[in-house]
């Protein structure tokens, strides 16, 4: 089994199979995407106390969910890369950390605008809304981290060590709304007994989750090939696939 | 009906833009992602040049 996950995280075959896999998965999250956004903004009922502002959720909520799952992913890959020494963790979690610093940054945009006619206020020092920009910090710093060495490889490793002292933000992120006095609403999809959303506002959400996680493995599929290629570029199996 | 569906209960200001912003992000996500991977092809393509020459 292990020769088997060794073979498969080869530059070559994750540069030959994310090259086959990008373009179905953008098409799909296309798809996903705009049946989601139609069907939430047009069709779902408006929310009984939020009115039609609620459809901001179509957006902001996978867009959190991307920020926190590519941290995630980030910390998981640099992890292997240090304890395994697969160098492909590297390249993911480097491929992954713009991607999900640019949805942290819509995350935090939508959920001001969502603030101002709720709360009354672009922006508080709220336990959730603060530790999501730590997130955006430690994305900045994951990536300026790993620029700030001559030695690529001492670049990575340093980033790969911050990103996972990072992950101790996630789970602050994700219970802050609970341990601690938020303005920011509990969980609604995610809770251990049924989601408290009607059929009709959930299915539309969960489209747009299932069409942003599409979205995100389809782009960071281009992104690796791009991060294997600048890594592997002397190799000999390059001269094959550049040729192609 | 397309106006009361543009308004958006009054909270147009604040959903539209919304709506702006993811839409940008992905964008922008497909756009830097595919010009990182066509500078990569060209650096490799630069790099068997020169160790061809």
């Amino acid at each position: 089994m292990w020769t088997w996950f060794y073979r498969l995280a080869s530059p070559p075959s994750v540069y030959a199979l994310s090259g086959r896999l990008a373009p179905w998965l953008l098409a799909a999250a296309a798809c996903l995407i705009a049946f989601g956004l139609v069907d939430g903004l047009a069709f779902a009922p408006p929310d009984y106390q939020q009115g039609d502002a609620f459809r901001i959720v179509y957006v902001h909520a996978p867009s959190a969910w991307l920020s926190t799952f590519a941290y995630m992913l980030m910390a998981v890959a640099g992890a292997i890369a240090l304890i395994w020494r697969i160098k492909i963790g590297h390249a993911v979690a480097a491929a992954a950390a713009p991607i999900g610093a640019s949805f942290t940054l819509c995350t935090l945009l939508s959920g001001s605008l969502w603030g101002k006619p709720m709360w009354g206020t672009f922006w508080a020092w709220d336990p959730r809304l603060t530790s999501e920009l730590i997130l955006l910090f430690l994305y900045f710093g994951v990536m300026s981290l790993r620029q700030a060495f001559e030695d690529p490889a001492r670049g990575d490793r340093a980033a790969a060590l911050l990103a996972i002292v990072g992950v101790v933000n996630i789970p602050i992120i994700k219970f802050s709304v609970t341990w601690w006095n938020s303005l920011h609403q509990g969980a609604t999809v995610a809770r251990f007994g049924k989601p408290t959303m009607v059929a009709s506002m959930l299915v539309p959400l969960l489209v747009m989750f299932a069409g942003f996680m599409l979205f995100f493995v389809g782009v960071l599929c281009v992104r690796l090939r791009a991060e294997v290629l600048n890594r592997e570029r002397l190799a000999t199996w390059v001269r094959e696939a550049v040729a192609t | 009906m397309t106006s009361g569906f543009l308004a958006m209960g009054g909270y147009a200001g604040y959903v539209w833009p919304c709506i702006g912003f993811s839409l940008a992000t992905l964008a922008w996500n497909l756009w830097s992602a595919q010009r990182a991977s066509r500078a990569a092809l060209e650096r490799a393509r630069r790099s068997i040049a020169m160790a061809d020459a």
